[in-house]
């Protein structure tokens, strides 16, 4: 693994946050119709071509190799001292990509981790290195925004496991010479949050004023929380639960076959091979894309809206503005996420149980915590529900934590913690400000 | 159940009736949460249960530096709360209290809350069980003006206190300060400490037992704490089970 010197971080490009953002935007669209703000209208669906098929999309030979990470922005660390995964194994050494934002004081208490979900990575608030889009949560975290980079110091890492330069299993397995494929070992979250740990060690941050995340990211806030309660000052999961339901699995289940019913997988060798399964990879985000949003998002975006013509084909073309829609969602998502990636991350995912670690009581994982929680969810989110949250909450009542619990109306679905939600910006605003108070972090903002 | 926010289920009039701010000094607060916020010691756990817009708890937190946390039942309530610093959580007093572990709290507060609860004489047990002292105020059904309108207009009473027509009220367990005293007998909670007051908002130190104080008081604060009799019993009969 060609790797920088042990305990160099080495700067490709320092991290630049673009000015305020005009307009909130869907993640990581290039050409795609702003269809996930509300007051947009969705003419922008109509007026793009077409994408007929996802097949359409095959890629450039060139991408077909492992990607070189050296050219990537932002930093880089090595892990040189193996780390003792779930599943047994000690895994080592290993890279870890991230970015940072703003500065870290001289107490070093204002750092902000931020842990990104199952497709995002760590271009939170800068464009994506392969996309060009602007960074996921740019809303969020800016100077001025919620997570103020005037004020703090936001750190955000690259899962282990991932396809955007922390190690992974499209990178080299230095025993063979060959990608490590599916030779990589199964990780969990909570091994996410072991390296991330590594990381905070190493960039000197003892206490994490907050850790926040939405979706995946929101697990391993909580699992921040219950394997290092003394580094976790404030914890903010959004659209997250303690453990991942049985409907969310079958979800997983239905894009990892798709991943390998698909030829170009070979097994998981497909790298080696020269080859990339984009057709599976695709239809698995297209079915999991769906559970990111709801009925009534889906019908205010789309109806039953036809693209680009006035009558149905009668054929199987993308007769549906929706259609299209997820085809160009699935199309796109294959040139920046590797699918042996997608599988990985997703069973970590579905092995999450919190409670499961602590003997089957959710309350046992957060006994004796001193942070501060603010567990945030979304009326229309199906995938994590509100009723998931509140379980969490009450778990977290039961041992007298400190916490809030807010539901935010909206129809964005699962996806709104990515979106211009100003009911969330504002409460975790209050919320973040309230904190820093109890931190004495300066108040001037 | 609707929400009995504190700022509009329960107008007092007067005043002292308009939303508190956020930020409120003692004397921006209505007058029963600023006899409330008089009977918590500084630095307590607290927990505010039916916070509506926050105005008792940001006061105790700014002022008193406790340990507050909120329950309320209105999402915009807890949202707001929340968006001004304050821990509090969307709950309802029947369903989200009994998770809490006993003594959790120094103070649980139930302002003008508990007649819009279900489960009245659960709620007061629970109150009793995770705070280690309850603070309960209620509007006096037994009023003198509220017994002469049922009197006189023969119509349900719709006061300064309790402004909902009988059709759309959130309060559905209403009763007079004798029931309620009545009640804490009967289930074992100890009234320490007693408060009424009058249409006024001004406090009157009458008997809660007494038939005056039934007539003459429009609401009542009350001190109360798990009976220690029960504590004891319920310690020996664990130990007995152990």
């Amino acid at each position: 693994m060609s790797s920088p010197k042990r305990g160099i971080v080495v700067e490709s490009r320092p991290s630049k946050i673009k000015e305020n953002v005009d307009m909130p935007r869907f993640r990581s669209l290039p050409s795609a119709p702003e269809l996930g703000t509300s007051g947009r209208s969705i003419e922008g669906a109509v007026d793009r071509p077409a994408i007929t098929s996802v097949y359409m999309s095959a890629l450039t030979p060139s991408r077909l190799r492992a990607r070189s990470d050296q050219d990537r922005p932002g930093h880089r660390l090595l892990v040189r001292e193996p780390l003792r995964l779930d599943c047994g194994i000690d895994f080592g050494p290993f890279t870890i990509a991230y970015q940072t934002y703003g500065k870290l004081n001289l107490d070093r208490s204002n750092a902000v981790l931020v842990c990104h979900a199952l497709s995002g990575d760590q271009y939170v608030a800068d464009p994506h290195p392969i996309t060009g889009k602007p960074g996921w949560w740019e809303t969020m975290a800016g100077p001025g925004l919620v997570l103020d980079t005037d004020r703090f110091f936001i750190v955000c890492a690259n899962v282990l496991g991932g396809c955007m330069g922390t190690t992974g299993p499209q990178d080299i397995n230095p025993a063979t010479g060959e990608p490590w494929a599916l030779s990589f070992p199964v990780i969990t979250v909570r091994d996410m949050v072991r390296a991330q740990k590594r990381l905070l060690d190493h960039l000197g941050i003892d206490t994490v004023f907050c850790v926040t995340g939405g979706s995946m990211g929101g697990m391993q806030v909580l699992q921040w929380a219950a394997s290092y309660p003394e580094s976790v000052f404030a914890a903010v999961p959004i659209a997250a639960a303690a453990r991942h339901s049985a409907q969310n699995i079958a979800f997983h289940e239905v894009g990892r076959q798709a991943i390998i019913a698909d030829p170009d997988w070979c097994g998981g060798r497909y790298l080696s091979l020269g080859r990339r399964p984009v057709r599976g990879l695709a239809v698995a985000r297209m079915a999991a894309h769906i559970t990111y949003l709801s009925e009534a998002g889906l019908h205010r975006k789309f109806g039953r809206n036809l693209q680009d013509r006035h009558a149905v084909t009668y054929g199987f073309d993308a007769d549906f503005q929706v259609e299209s829609y997820l085809r160009h969602q699935g199309s796109t998502f294959v040139d920046r996420f590797d699918a042996n990636s997608y599988l990985y991350i997703t069973r970590a995912m579905d092995y999450f149980d919190l409670a499961a670690e602590h003997g089957g009581s959710l309350s046992s994982a957060f006994k004796g915590t001193r942070s501060r929680f603010c567990v945030i969810s979304f009326t229309s989110d199906w995938l994590f529900p509100t009723s998931e949250s509140r379980e969490l909450v009450h778990a977290l009542n039961a041992v007298a934590a400190n916490v809030s619990f807010v539901e935010i109306e909206t129809d964005n679905g699962h996806d709104a913690f990515l979106l211009h939600e100003p009911e969330l910006f504002e409460t975790l605003r209050g919320f973040l400000t309230g904190c820093a108070e109890h931190r004495g972090l300066t108040r001037s903002w | 159940m609707p929400a009995p926010s504190r700022s509009t289920a329960l107008d007092f009039g007067g005043p002292d009736s308009q939303p508190a701010a956020m930020d409120s000094a003692a004397g921006g607060l209505r007058r029963d949460l600023r006899l409330i916020a008089e009977m918590i010691d500084p630095g307590a756990r607290v927990l505010d249960i039916g916070c509506g817009d926050g105005a008792l708890l940001a006061h105790l937190v700014r002022h008193k530096n406790v340990d507050g946390r909120g329950m309320e039942l209105s999402q915009s309530g807890v949202n707001s709360c929340v968006g001004h610093g304050l821990s509090v959580i969307q709950g309802d007093a029947d369903r989200d209290l009994e998770v809490y572990p006993n003594g959790a709290f120094d103070v649980v507060v139930l302002s003008q809350t508990l007649q819009a609860t279900r489960q009245p004489r659960k709620v007061l047990e629970t109150l009793v069980r995770i705070g280690r002292r309850a603070i309960v105020s209620f509007p006096n059904f037994g009023f003198w003006r509220i017994r002469l309108h049922l009197l006189f207009c023969g119509r349900m009473p719709v006061s300064n206190l309790l402004t909902h027509p009988w059709y759309e009220t959130p309060n559905i367990h209403l009763c007079t300060i004798r029931d309620f005293v009545a009640m804490c007998d009967e289930i074992g909670v100890r009234v320490e400490r007693s408060v009424t007051l009058d249409r006024h908002g001004r406090p009157y130190s009458l008997d809660p037992r007494g038939s005056l104080a039934n007539l003459l008081a429009e609401q009542g604060v009350f001190v109360l704490s798990e009976n220690l009799c029960n504590i004891k019993a319920a310690a020996h009969a664990a130990g007995q089970q152990g």
